[in-house]
């Protein structure tokens, strides 16, 4: 089976700004991928290429076995897209709006209707049909442009900051939809909410400076924290440094961090680091049944993606620097 | 491609009436083509049952009202990032062009047909030559087409409206006025005379002139419809150049 997106090379450059640089990269129906990465890193540019709203200066995109330079048509047919922002004709009702999208996507009869139905009722836009968009909340907008979107139900979905704006519950509404819709397309989504990926993404691909830092399942990501596996003790200020002198000894514990300010229950916490690919949970619970110092809390850290994010996102700056 | 024509024209003729431009456009091409035919054309002294001082204001007309219909047609896309949406659609750009320019020159046909009250009133008044007015109509049509194409183009080529409105404006300008004895007396003297009858050739003034006279002449007809296509060509290049 080809796959559905089929990046490669995809290079872009403004003046003197190298917006994205040899990217490269599959994705296969069933798959979420998570588009992560700073501000200006140029996620919304390699959209604008996938799409083909911009032309690459290298490399090329394929969508469904579509080459976007040479069969655009075919290749936008596939892909079902919301720009960064949401853009839409402020002038347009979402129902007229919606309607012209269907017409330009070459919707017709049964098709048509029912794809309006189901892309209404997916966003929620029932109330507001007939309200001109300029005049519409930014969640709102940003419905109106989920709906164009998925109206022609697009084996490809290209996603560019689909939960910016949205409340609580229209996050989860969205994150929902996306689920839902995963196993029979292959959804790009970007994003800055680390737990959206966490929550819909099979895997996760953070770029920094237009070039790809990481790729992986999030739980692969997790595991390139240095918090992956490291186990932090909640215990009393008196026990403090006995517990620090038990941890210390134990022959799989690299490093220690320790948190003597006590918190609001009066507690301090220490985190020991495993030595590489070490669990030292058992090793710890072990130490700490022989002895009778006090154990207030204890887990293990799955290790943040946060971290990692930071971590190769910020290494990369001072490289390039 | 036609049917992708016949929906960006339908969605941007929507617009023109969703928002105060049909009415605007509309009410002031009526009302100064009728003050200006009655108050400065003498339409009544000149005491002729015919529409000369009527269409004689046109190309003055359209000079600064179709800049101001055609300069948000692409730089309002650019500006709220909905040419994203447009182009990222399964439509082939040209249609795209097209539509949007079907939409303004139908518009423009609109607002040009509603002026028949004063086709009336001449021929109430007395006997015209309704051979000359129909050709005049339909010059004064290919006319404002060619106008809008230059318009179009150059809406593509800013996010800016002000600058679009100022650009094609200018550009109208000169093209309506190319064959005067001013612009003419500027290239004579230097410019050899195969240049100088191809500037006096570019007048908008000429070509319609020629038609309003009555003179009909299919190549006055080819001339403006040589110039839309030529625009509207242009429109597609910078269109395209935009998105690398
Ligand atoms: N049309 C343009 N002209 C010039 N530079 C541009 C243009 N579009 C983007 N850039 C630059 O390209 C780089 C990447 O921008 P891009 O919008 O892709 O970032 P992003 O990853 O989407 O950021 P964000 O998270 O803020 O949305 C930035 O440095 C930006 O300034
Ligand atoms: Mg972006």
């Amino acid at each position: 089976m080809t796959n559905a997106i089929e990046i490669s090379g995809l290079t872009k450059r403004f003046g003197p700004i190298l917006a994205v640089d040899h990217v490269s990269f599959s994705v296969t129906q069933g798959e979420v991928l998570g588009f992560l990465g700073p501000n200006g890193a140029g996620k919304s540019t390699s959209m604008k290429m996938i799409t083909g709203f911009l032309r690459p200066d290298a490399g090329r995109s394929q969508i469904c076995g579509h080459d976007m330079d040479s069969d655009p048509l075919a290749a936008k047919r596939k892909i079902g897209y919301l720009p960064e922002g949401a853009p839409a004709y402020g002038d347009m009702t979402p129902a007229s709006y919606l309607k012209f999208i269907a017409d330009a996507r070459g919707l017709t009869g049964a098709k048509r209707a029912q794809g309006l139905e189901d892309a209404i009722a997916r966003s929620h836009l029932e109330h507001v049909l007939y309200q001109p968009i300029e005049t519409l909340s930014k969640g709102f907008k940003r419905r109106v442009g989920l709906a164009q979107a998925i109206l022609h139900n697009p084996p490809v979905l290209v996603l560019d900051e689909p939960t910016d704006g949205l409340d609580p519950n229209q996050k989860h509404e969205v994150r929902q939809m996306i689920r839902d819709m995963a196993a029979e397309k292959c959804i790009i989504i970007s994003t800055h909410i680390l737990e959206e990926v966490n929550a819909i993404c099979s895997r996760a691909l953070i770029i920094a400076k237009g070039k790809i830092v990481a790729d992986g399942t999030p739980h692969d990501l997790e595991t390139r924290s240095p918090y992956h596996n490291a186990v932090t003790v909640v215990t009393a200020p008196q026990a403090l440094e006995d517990m620090v002198a038990l941890l210390k000894a134990l022959p799989d514990v690299a490093t220690l961090d320790i948190e003597d300010q006590p918190d609001s229950h009066g507690c301090v916490k220490v985190t020991a680091f495993p030595q590489e690919d070490r669990m030292i949970i058992n090793q710890i619970s072990a130490a700490l049944q022989g002895c009778e110092l006090p154990v207030r809390e204890m887990t293990v850290e799955r290790g943040r993606l946060e971290d990692v994010f930071r971590q190769v996102t910020l290494s990369d700056a001072h490289n390039a620097a | 491609m036609l049917t992708p024509l016949w929906t960006i024209c339908r969605r941007e003729l929507a617009s023109y009436f969703a928002t105060p431009v049909a009415l605007v456009f509309i009410v002031v091409f009526l009302a100064l083509s009728a003050a200006l035919t009655f108050f400065v054309g003498n339409f009544f002294v000149r005491g002729q049952a015919d529409l000369q001082s009527f269409f004689m204001w046109h190309p003055w007309l359209y000079l600064f009202l179709i800049p101001a219909m055609t300069m948000r047609l692409w730089a309002e896309e650019h500006k709220t990032g909905t040419i994203e949406m447009l182009l990222t659609l399964p439509m082939p750009l040209p249609a795209i062009v097209l539509g949007k320019f079907l939409a303004a020159w139908l518009f423009t046909g609109l607002a040009l047909a509603l002026t028949f009250p004063i086709w009336i009133a001449v021929n109430v008044l007395g006997r015209p030559d309704n051979g000359v007015i129909i050709a005049s109509y339909f010059g004064s049509f290919l006319m404002a087409g060619a106008f809008l194409s230059i318009g179009a183009c150059l809406s593509a080529v800013t996010k800016n409206q002000v600058i679009a409105f100022v650009l094609t404006a200018c550009l109208c300008f000169l093209f309506t006025v190319s064959g005067s004895p001013v612009i003419l007396a500027f290239f004579s003297g230097w410019a050899p005379e195969g240049l100088l009858s191809l500037v006096a050739g570019l007048s908008f003034l000429e070509h319609f002139q020629a038609i309003m006279r009555g003179v009909v002449d299919v190549r006055d007809g080819f001339y403006f419809l040589s110039v839309i296509t030529l625009f509207l060509f242009m429109n597609t290049v910078i269109v395209e150049w935009r998105k690398a």
